[in-house]
């Protein structure tokens, strides 16, 4: 049933995309992390941890900040090297980044010097596709995430949401396996958080892509999330998986939901323990 | 309710801004008082003349220089040298820097020993330019460039270090190889602080022109001026340092327009 529903969220016009069936199983094995500052001492800043995020599903990462969130995206994105455990997509060990891994990063990283459309062009280019179909994905990213009136703007005259707009298209063109997202609403307004909110969660009703996703916010991760991984203190550990079983499609107003509740007290519970650990 | 702040609360507070009259009322008040100072001083008969000519005096001189063709020549000599020098040194330093503030090993290799030649003096390598070289052109142009390469070095190679790490890594993550990174992501976000070195780098190529023409040379704004200092006359000594300062700001001008066309995208 996945294999109907991945592909017809898939570019059709895109032949690789097509032979792919399923976007893959998402696993960490045992990946522990230790960084060894200039000073020369070593901090351990993801300890030991395991997940399994089954295939088109959406994953939430939450946890305290400097908990290691960001560092485990980097991990899975190849941008890293585990000091020691393993990341497995589909039967491929991650070895160095790579487009199968797409990620929006927690700042802004458009390149300036690109207008909106040749952002979102950027992997396609790289990839070497005939301008004909490079203009076709483009452009149905650019109407998908309400961008068509920008093509030609260049980032510094976008707002923050619009720039995060632009990260998520230029991402999802790329037509990646598993989408990596570090906080990436995380400096905005509430209103414009708000609206990013409702363009992902129909943009990935649509795909189903396997994504990761980190944030701080917990009505964030319910609205968003099939499932919550919470994360202590660091050294990040995992703490509790947490299932999200409201039914999609989702949408804003469910937060006030008696199960949106449940699922919120739960969490809040774990990450109040959490601090509480930590101070002693 | 909030009251209008005064003018000087204005000029007083940190950071403020003034109007722009005011503004353009301060700066050319200061050019005045300069040029009243010296005008004072010479036409009031307090400094003589052969020490410090007046500004009509030096006006003549432009006039008798550009009259007779003397001055565009010289002009044109020190415009060579300079421009000759700058440009052989930024083709070697930009690539070069781009590559010392992306690669670590490069950083390694060369960093420690820009870092010590750049901090001797040029004056002190004329002579050795002058031996090595002789006393064309070439010497001239080695001067300038060898005032201006390891400074450009060292600042393009910040430049480089400065683009952010996470731009690079975006590219990864869209299947850029390193190649990619540096060619499309890494040269073009360094641009705009490449232009802004550039820029400020041939001020100083500037600077060094009259260094360069201390010695041997046969034409130059700094020769006109070597050679006024021996007849005395002060105004052509004026007339050149007065023309060097222009050319200076004339090629700071280009750079700025060449910052606005290139690259309008960098806010
Ligand atoms: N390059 C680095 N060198 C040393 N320590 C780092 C480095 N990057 C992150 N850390 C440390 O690792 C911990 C986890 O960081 P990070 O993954 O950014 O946390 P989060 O995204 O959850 O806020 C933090 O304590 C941080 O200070
Ligand atoms: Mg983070």
């Amino acid at each position: 049933m996945t294999a109907v529903t991945a592909l017809r969220g898939m570019p059709a016009a895109d032949p690789i995309a097509s032979a792919t069936p399923v976007a893959p199983r998402l696993r960490i094995e045992d990946v522990r992390l230790e960084y060894t500052t200039r000073q020369g001492k070593t901090v351990l800043a993801i300890d030991d941890i395991s997940i399994d995020v089954p295939d088109n599903q959406f994953a939430v990462i939450v946890g305290p900040s400097g908990c290691g969130k960001s560092s485990l995206l980097y991990l899975v994105a190849g941008l890293n090297e585990p000091t020691s455990g393993r990341i497995l997509l589909g039967n491929e060990e991650v070895d160095g980044p790579g487009p199968d891994r797409g990620m929006v990063f927690q700042s802004y990283t458009l390149f300036p010097w690109l207008t909106v459309r040749e952002n979102v062009e950027f992997g396609l280019k790289r990839r070497k596709l005939p301008q004909a179909e490079r203009d076709e994905i483009v452009n149905r990213y650019l109407n998908e995430t309400g961008l068509a009136a920008f093509h030609d703007a260049y980032p510094k005259q976008l707002s923050g949401g619009m720039m995060q707009r632009v990260a998520i298209a230029r991402a999802l063109a790329n037509d990646p396996k598993i989408l990596l997202m570090d906080e990436p609403f995380g400096a905005l307004d509430s209103q414009t958080r708000n609206s990013m909110q409702k363009l992902l969660l129909r943009v990935w009703e649509q795909h189903k892509k396997t994504v990761l996703f980190v944030t701080h916010d917990i009505d964030e991760a319910i609205l968003l999330g099939d499932r919550i991984y919470v994360m202590t203190a660091r050294p990040g550990r995992l703490k509790e998986e947490v299932v999200v079983d409201i039914p999609r499609p989702r949408s804003l107003d469910m937060v006030m939901d008696p199960e949106f509740i449940a699922v919120k007290r739960k969490i809040l519970e774990l990450l109040k323990n959490e601090i509480k650990d930590d101070e002693h | 309710m909030a009251r209008k702040r005064s003018i000087v609360d204005l000029c007083l507070t940190p950071k403020a801004e003034i109007p722009t009259g005011l503004r353009f009322a301060v700066s050319t008040l200061m050019w005045l008082l300069v040029i009243g100072a010296w005008s004072l001083a010479t036409y009031g008969g307090f400094m003589q003349e052969i020490f410090l000519p007046s500004p009509t005096a030096v006006i003549a001189a432009f006039f008798r220089l550009f009259e007779d063709g003397t001055l565009g020549q010289h002009i044109w000599a020190s415009v060579q040298v300079v421009v000759i020098g700058f440009v052989i040194s930024s083709i070697i330093a930009v690539p070069l820097g781009l590559l010392m503030g992306t690669f670590r090993v490069v950083q390694a290799g060369l960093e420690p020993l820009v870092n010590f030649i750049r901090y001797l003096p040029v004056t002190s390598f004329v002579p050795l330019f002058i031996l090595w070289i002789g006393i064309g052109i070439e010497q001239r142009i080695m001067v300038i460039f060898f005032g201006t390469f390891f400074q450009q070095l060292v600042m393009i190679a910040d430049v480089s270090r400065g683009v952010q790490k996470d731009l690079i890594n975006a590219s990864y993550t869209l299947g850029a190889t390193r190649r990619d990174a540096v060619l499309h992501v890494l040269a073009p976000a360094a641009m705009p602080g490449v232009l802004d070195t550039l820029r400020v780098t041939m001020g100083w190529a500037w600077t060094y022109l009259v260094v360069a023409e201390l010695v041997a040379a046969s034409s130059g704004l700094g020769y006109i001026s070597m050679k006024a200092m021996r007849g005395f006359q002060v105004d052509v000594i004026f007339l050149a340092i007065a023309v060097i300062g222009l050319l200076g700001l004339l090629t700071d001008l280009v750079f700025r327009l060449l910052r606005m066309r290139l690259v309008a995208w960098a806010s």
